[in-house]
């Protein structure tokens, strides 16, 4: 059981009490009419899958309830760091 | 090769079985081949086979990171069914039950498919109305699937609890008797024998680091740590690994990959005679021919590389297991492993062309590929060989996810994803 650490709670807490909530960074677009196809084909589906680090969202179902953001590589589900939600990705986590 | 026959075996035996050569032997990779498929695993190796024992492509080569078959080949739960709702999927998921039969004979190689049936339950009032409207539509399309009372599901799966006070009680069950096992080792093997015996070379332990495309965009090889390998054509069957492969040649691809475990238990005498699924507690069960209860369920819930998951999600599997069946409740459980699935949006496969001339994909299997193998070896052939998709796995484009139409199993598929 992998323990992540809730930035808002300040604790670290076992994975059963959270829920994963995919790729993390993905901005909804401002003006969704502007957008072509191609556009939301990218919105919606694309996503960068990587080997290595992923910046990703989860929420603290059974906890305070809130989304946060965590740097997790994917090879090892080894958790960098974890951080609020609208604080930017930590710096030298993009490979 | 050598044909695998009732004489053949009699005579070796006066010789001490010497006389067997090497299935697949160790081969350096030529400067340049016609077709590259990257990936040896049942979808990649068949693909192989076929575009040299079906459209006459020997000139090929099949290049896999680790050893053949050590993917998702060898690391599934290996149930064949083809009871999918839409038409599209019906047509590609039948097509491949369809090449199941017989496919022993045609590989001169026992892939010991058994026909025992894929029983999957109902739990309550939607999952019967569901299961119905999947045996109408199923029917249909020429796929075979019937209802079963709970008695009737009862004897043909006697260990089945069906006690009113279960904690979740079966209302019944939708039976597709053509649905199975089959040894999936022997899938990834009589391929690979079968395609080495037409010519065609299988060089493992050889990672593809780059894809290389000429002037005009077209591929013209793959970098790998064996050096540079020539092309016209490469098929990417990589499983997980294929947004990697995708991106080598520019291309991000709507995928994501998941580990998706599954476990066996201490090998027992023979007791369960059929596959059993449970969409509604979500996990399946089956028997091997050594005697193991094979078990699996749904994915971890996050996007890993690790070839392993987390133990909750075996917890939850093995619950509902022991509570549909009590008497498996002192069972041991031997191993556990994981496989790395890529998933699509609408949980449904790509085969196709890509963006790039010359490229191919097969990927996007999801929890389901082993079941295709046969079907989606075929087509992925069929799309090379003839620069263009067969009618069966046209609908399976890449150009769906950009107009929309998508072919949305992930509601509607048999087993929840």
């Amino acid at each position: 059981m992998i323990l992540i650490h809730c930035p808002y709670c300040e604790e670290d807490r076992p994975e059963v009490e959270f829920t994963y909530g995919g790729e993390a960074h993905i901005a909804r677009p401002l003006d969704p009419g502007a957008l072509d196809d191609r556009q939301w084909e990218t919105y919606l589906y694309i996503r960068r899958n990587p080997r290595g680090a992923h910046a990703e969202r989860w929420r603290h179902a059974h906890g305070c309830a809130r989304f946060f953001n965590a740097v997790r590589d994917t090879v090892t589900d080894r958790f960098e760091v974890t951080y609020k939600t609208g604080e930017p990705r930590p710096a030298g986590d993009t490979k | 090769m050598k044909r695998f026959s009732g004489l053949n075996l009699f005579a070796e035996a006066f010789n001490g079985h010497k006389g067997w050569p090497e299935h697949w032997p160790d081969k350096a990779p030529k400067a340049a081949y016609d077709v590259i498929i990257i990936g040896a695993g049942g979808h990649g190796l068949g693909a192989a086979f076929y575009l040299a024992a079906k459209y006459g492509i020997t000139n090929v080569c099949v290049i896999e990171k680790g050893w053949l078959g050590g993917g998702n080949a060898g690391r599934n739960t290996t149930i064949i069914r083809s009871n999918y709702l839409y038409d599209e999927s019906a047509h590609l998921y039948d097509h491949a039950v369809k090449l199941w039969d017989g496919l022993s004979q045609e590989l001169n190689y026992n892939v010991m498919y058994s026909k025992r049936g894929v029983l999957m339950l109902a739990h309550n009032v939607h999952d019967i109305q569901s299961f119905k409207r999947h045996i109408h539509a199923n029917r249909l399309n020429g796929v075979d699937n019937e209802w079963l009372s709970t008695e009737a599901c009862k004897a043909y799966c006697p260990p089945l609890d069906i006690s009113p006070n279960a904690r979740h009680p079966v209302l019944g069950g939708a039976l597709q008797r053509r649905g199975g096992t089959a040894r999936h080792d022997s899938v990834a093997w009589g391929y690979a024998r079968g395609a080495v015996a037409r010519g065609v070379d299988i060089i493992q332990n050889c990672a593809v680091t780059g894809i290389r495309r000429g002037p005009d965009g077209a591929v013209i090889g793959v970098e790998t740590e064996k050096g540079f390998i020539g092309a016209k054509k490469i098929g990417v069957s990589a499983a997980g690994s294929t947004s990697l492969v995708m991106r080598m040649a520019g291309l991000d691809f709507p995928l994501e990959s998941y580990p998706l475990q599954a476990l066996v238990s201490e090998p027992v005498k023979p007791i369960f005679p059929c596959v059993v699924m449970s969409n509604t507690v979500h996990a399946y069960i089956s028997q091997s021919d050594k005697g193991e209860l094979v078990i699996g369920a749904g994915t971890d819930a996050y996007v890993s590389y690790s070839q392993r998951g987390a133990l909750h999600i075996i917890e939850h599997t093995l619950a509902a297991i022991c509570e549909i069946f009590p008497i498996f409740t002192r069972m041991r459980m031997l191993r556990t492993w994981g496989g790395i699935v890529d998933v699509t949006p609408d949980r449904s496969p790509i085969l196709a062309k890509t963006p790039v001339p010359g490229l191919y994909v097969n990927c996007g299997w999801g929890t389901g590929g082993f079941k295709a193998t046969p079907g989606a070896a075929d087509l992925l052939a069929h799309t090379i060989a003839h620069d263009a998709p067969h009618a069966i796995n046209a609908p399976f484009n890449l150009d769906r996810f950009r107009n929309g139409r998508l072919i949305d199993e992930a509601a509607a598929a048999a087993v929840a994803h």
